[in-house]
């Protein structure tokens, strides 16, 4: 029996999700993991707040140790994301993330569809860099400890994952609820909405690991490649791609998150996504004069 | 990018990857995500 390749992916989805999230019964008395595997980064975005995540959020453990009182860089959580974003590039975002997974099915709620304007993509790295990096080294209090901004202010995720499931069976911490639960409530909300209309909208405008894997996914070795001998620019690939990414004309974009649906409805063959360098007749910069219908 | 230099860049970067990841378990920096970790983050749920 032969599985549709959206429906292997979904599969492939809730595998990494349980992976990643394996401590189910936590939810019930809001309790979170605490063993040896939290010293290891999630490849993807998952709330180490989480009752249910075996591992740290990376961008959480990058804000952790650049705002520690000892380090203002973290070797260790660089290095893992350089190992990662150069192994899978967004690979990661399209197959083995957990949020990204949670907004595929929120845009599964039927409503009309939007597309998003491109410049709204360019949000995520500005947040990488004031939220992620440069706020949690320069605003620190008088130990010298800075706070992690991004997940402070921003993240819907750990809303989603830590805060929701913890504030409902810890009476004593909803007692301390106040504006900065209202914003990032705020901002789940706007998410979801966002999620429900635009295809991964949190993975397009917010999210900061999306823009570090995004800027990798151009050297990543896990690649898509385009074979200029067989293409004959229908334009399928483009219009399918959910992400809106033209993959003739821009292989490796950084909004590219390797789901392979431009592979599966090319009726030549000539788009091709793995590890391996296919032969030199394929072209991963195609210049593209004119598609044809 | 040629294909020569993609590979030049991609095995500098994972070295470079491999070198940092052990240099940021020497100076312990796994115990800080760990801590980090095992901790109700109150920052992440909305409340720091």
């Amino acid at each position: 029996m032969k599985i549709k390749h959206s429906l292997k992916r979904k599969l492939f989805q809730i595998i990494a999700f349980g992976y990643s999230n394996p401590y189910l019964m936590n939810f019930k008395g809001g309790k979170i993991f605490k063993g040896k595997w939290k010293q290891f980064c999630n490849p993807g975005l998952n709330c180490y707040s989480c009752p249910a995540a075996r591992f740290a959020c990376p961008i959480g453990a990058l804000q952790a140790v650049n705002g520690s009182m000892n380090f203002n860089f973290s070797f260790y959580v660089i290095g893992l994301l350089l190992a990662f974003g150069t192994l899978l590039g967004r690979f990661i975002c399209g197959w083995l993330c957990p949020f990204g997974l949670i907004q595929e099915f929120i845009h599964k709620i039927p409503s009309s569809k939007l597309k998003l304007p491109k410049i709204f993509t360019y949000i995520k790295y500005i947040i990488l860099v004031v939220f992620v990096i440069l706020l949690p080294i320069l605003v620190t209090n008088y130990m010298g400890m800075g706070k992690p901004a991004f997940c402070q202010y921003i993240c819907p995720a750990g809303t989603l994952e830590g805060g929701i499931p913890l504030l409902s069976t810890h009476p004593e911490l909803r007692q301390t609820i106040g504006g900065l639960f209202s914003l990032k409530m705020f901002l789940l909300i706007l998410t979801i909405i966002g999620c429900i209309l635009i295809y991964r909208f949190f993975c397009k405008t917010l999210c900061p690991l999306g823009a570090i894997y995004g800027l990798m996914n151009k050297i990543s070795i896990y690649h898509l490649e385009i074979d200029k001998h067989t293409c004959v620019n229908c334009g399928k690939c483009k219009n399918i791609c959910k992400m809106e990414v033209d993959p003739v004309k821009v292989p490796n974009s950084a909004e590219c998150i390797r789901c392979g649906e431009c592979a599966k409805v090319c009726p030549q063959n000539a788009i091709h996504l793995g590890f391996k360098v296919r032969t030199s007749s394929i072209s991963e910069n195609v210049t593209v004069s004119k598609s044809k219908d | 990018m040629e294909n020569k230099k993609k590979y030049i860049v991609r095995t500098t970067i994972i070295i470079i990857s491999g070198v940092f990841i052990l240099y940021g378990f020497v100076r312990n920096e796994t115990e800080i995500v760990r801590n980090k970790a095992i901790n109700i983050c109150l920052e992440c749920i909305g409340l720091g």
